[in-house]
């Protein structure tokens, strides 16, 4: 069995440490004994229609998203929207879950169109929203990143969002929705990277990829051991930044050894 | 002479200080400048005026405190007296602390010349407060998103400090840096820059890490005739024609092991020889960006070379301490080109010894720690040694690892801990190296000079 990943913009829109999301969709195929490639879709690279398998997006500064916009006006962004419609799975964070929506305002820069997957839309805030997040999700369970954005993002009624945050600020800081699903993509704030530290979500992206192949058979567990250890972490990372106690670390360890 | 309310508020600061050293608070680095600012909020302005020859002010992601420290030391060897932020502390707080320590009670400033680490986003003001002479710019890597957001953001903030130079003011720059080159096209007459003209040390690709693909004037991928480190390196533009500038001052023949380095510097038609105690590519660039400062100030070569090849690490540097007759390295890491340096350092040496990574994710580190996937950690594979891991997000660090195919051999959540328990693994005269993140050193830093092995920081 071969996979083929697509990691699109791969050399522009990376910011977040997204190659470990890639290197587990790799990885857990190849445990598995199912060849994975990667293959890296830039900006004015056509896409084929029914080539690959699985579909990453990741997040990009702000110059690689307006190029990466502009690049999926026409005949590419159209393959994508089918590819997606036809069931393919994708993961975009960030950067790229943005695009997916109807559209990206920026405060000052012109509007940039999105492909309009997602029944959402984002508008540049004031305010950036960054800390570890917490997030229930009612298919894959809790699901923990780290966020840092000031784009906010709404989703419209049509829209099925990934989950409820539990701690940190999701889609906007205000209605408590994090993320967006469409067929079997997926869009979310969550980094960290997210599919280390989250395996059901990445088994769930290689499964839809496997029966969309004809192999709809269940995937042989791994020994996740350690991947849970880091979620768990992760979790009581924000656990404690909620209760404030992170200013308060580094004097708690001094005062402990004083007599 | 300063007036009376900056006097008040250096007393004050200095109370502080002298309080917090008391009752063992720590060095007093950051607070006693905070409450001096609150009060007298020229504070920076006032005191660097009294400074005779000026300020030199250094800023970069990595890479500050050790030149600061390489420049300040060829300053001292050459008779002057340098005010110096040799513990780190580089936002404006720190660097008011730094004043008050250097004054007396009636607020008289004891020093001929300030040397300057500065935080990437306290530049525009601390260049505005202090009025520098000379600006050395070292890089712009991706380091705390968190913190400091992309790139470009804190170029745009360079760009505002660089506004604020007063027009006699020289720079001198990174000219492997094309954030950098391309910042300062305008300052050609007062610029000084620095770069590599080694083929041997130039890395085979550009690395994951890279943080700068494009060319920052027209944003076509840049062309590299050599990467030697990060995306710092011998560019040009297919697209417009940019181009690394011709280098004032230029490194060659770099020769690097773990006793340190050896480079030929040529600048004009002269070349010196200049060896150091500092190992690994990066601090070549470190030692480049020292001379040229030191050449832009008009010092002495032959002195020059002769102290920098006698000045230390500093805090967390390729230090090196004794513990339990175990020699141990410390390597502070702080972001993917930072961490990829120092593998490559570790490459570099001959001696197989242990590694221990320690992970913390505090507001000084950094919260996300997201960047440890864009580290090449698949290098230790190759150096097959046992990798143990520890600090708060030791689970993080063991995770990534596993997906590098290295599986590590203990995982230690607290730091002191870690230190104990790694230490045992190794043989009673062996050696090991500790790679941490900033409050991870700083604690493992603290425990070792309560131990007598090392001493605290700011002390150093």
């Amino acid at each position: 069995m071969r996979l083929t990943i697509c990691w699109l913009y791969a050399r522009t829109m990376n910011i977040y440490g997204d190659r470990g999301n890639i290197l587990a969709l790799v990885e857990r195929c190849r445990r598995r004994g199912i060849e994975a490639e990667v293959v890296e879709l830039g900006v004015g690279e056509p896409l084929e229609p029914g080539r690959c398998d699985l579909f990453f997006w990741g997040g990009g500064q702000d110059r690689e998203q307006v190029a990466a916009a502009h690049d999926l006006q026409g005949a590419k962004g159209e393959v994508l929207r089918a590819e997606i419609e036809r069931g393919v799975p994708l993961l975009a964070v960030c950067g790229g879950y943005q695009l997916l929506g109807q559209f990206y305002r920026p405060a000052h820069e012109p509007e940039l169109p999105g492909l309009g997957v997602f029944d959402a839309w984002t508008v540049a805030g004031s305010r950036r929203m960054i800390g570890n997040v917490v997030v229930d999700s009612p298919d894959f369970g809790e699901l923990v990143g780290f966020e840092n954005h000031s784009g906010r993002t709404f989703l419209g009624p049509g829209a099925c969002p990934l989950g409820t945050v539990r701690i940190g600020y999701g889609n906007n800081g205000e209605d408590r929705t994090e993320g967006c699903r469409y067929r079997n993509a997926i869009g979310t704030y969550l980094h960290g990277p997210v599919l280390p530290k989250n395996p059901q979500l990445a088994d769930y992206l290689i499964a839809c990829a496997l029966a969309l192949r004809g192999r709809s058979d269940h995937l042989e567990p791994l020994d996740d051991a350690l991947a849970w250890v880091a979620h768990e972490e992760a979790v009581q990372r924000a656990r404690r930044e909620r209760q404030g106690l992170r200013h308060f670390w580094l004097l708690t360890r001094r005062w402990s050894r004083l007599p | 002479m300063v007036g009376m309310a900056t006097r008040l508020a250096i007393v004050t600061g200095r109370i502080v200080a002298w309080m917090m050293r008391r009752s063992g608070l720590g060095g007093g680095t950051a607070l006693p400048g905070l409450v001096a600012l609150r009060l007298a909020p020229d504070l920076l302005t006032r005191l660097a005026r009294e400074l005779p020859s000026g300020a030199i002010v250094i800023a970069g992601t990595n890479g500050k405190t050790t030149t600061a420290r390489l420049v300040a030391e060829s300053l001292r060897a050459g008779g002057v007296q340098v005010v110096h932020n040799r513990s780190g502390s580089n936002l404006p707080r720190g660097i008011a602390a730094t004043f008050l320590e250097a004054t007396d009670w009636l607020g008289r400033l004891d020093g001929d010349l300030a040397v300057l680490e500065v935080d990437e986003f306290a530049l525009p003001t601390v260049v505005r407060a202090v009025k520098p002479r000379l600006l050395v710019l070292l890089n712009l890597f991706r380091d705390q998103l968190d913190r400091y957001g992309e790139l470009e953001t804190i170029a745009r903030t360079w760009r505002r400090a660089l506004d604020e130079l007063s027009p006699d003011a020289t720079v001198v720059i990174n000219a492997d840096d094309p954030i950098l080159a391309e910042l300062t096209a305008d300052f050609r007459e007062r610029r000084w820059t620095f770069g590599l003209e080694d083929p041997a040390v130039a890395l085979p690709t550009l690395p994951h890490a890279a943080d700068w693909r494009l060319c920052p004037r027209c944003g076509a991928a840049l062309e590299y005739r050599c990467v030697f480190l990060g995306h710092l390196g011998q560019y040009c533009c297919p697209g417009c024609g940019f181009t690394r500038p011709a280098l004032t001052v230029a490194g060659q023949r770099v020769r690097h092991g773990s006793a340190g380095l050896l480079l030929d510097v040529r600048w004009g038609d002269r070349t010196v020889t200049v060896r150091s105690q500092l190992a690994g590519v990066y601090n070549a660039y470190n030692l480049l960006a020292a001379v040229s400062a030191g050449f832009a100030l008009g010092l002495e070569p032959e002195q020059l070379v002769a102290t920098l090849a006698e000045v230390p690490a500093a805090f967390g540097r390729q230090e090196r301490v004794w513990v339990a007759g175990r020699e141990l390295t410390l390597l502070l890491v702080k972001n993917p080109t930072g961490f990829n340096e120092a593998l490559r350092l570790l490459e570099s040496t001959r001696r197989k010894c242990p590694v221990l990574i320690m992970i913390n994710d505090l507001e000084a580190d950094g919260r996300d720690v997201s960047w440890l996937w864009d580290v090449d950690v698949e290098a230790l594979r190759l150096l097959s040694v046992p990798v143990s891991v520890g600090g708060i997000r030791s689970g993080e660090i063991a995770l990534r690892l596993t997906y590098a195919g290295i599986e590590p051999q203990g995982r230690y959540p607290g730091v002191v801990e870690a230190l104990d328990r790694w230490l045992a693994t190794l043989p009673p005269d062996g050696c090991g190296w500790v790679l941490g993140t900033y409050t991870a050193m700083l604690e493992l830093r603290r425990e070792l000079a309560r131990r007598g092995v090392a001493v605290e920081f700011w002390a150093q």
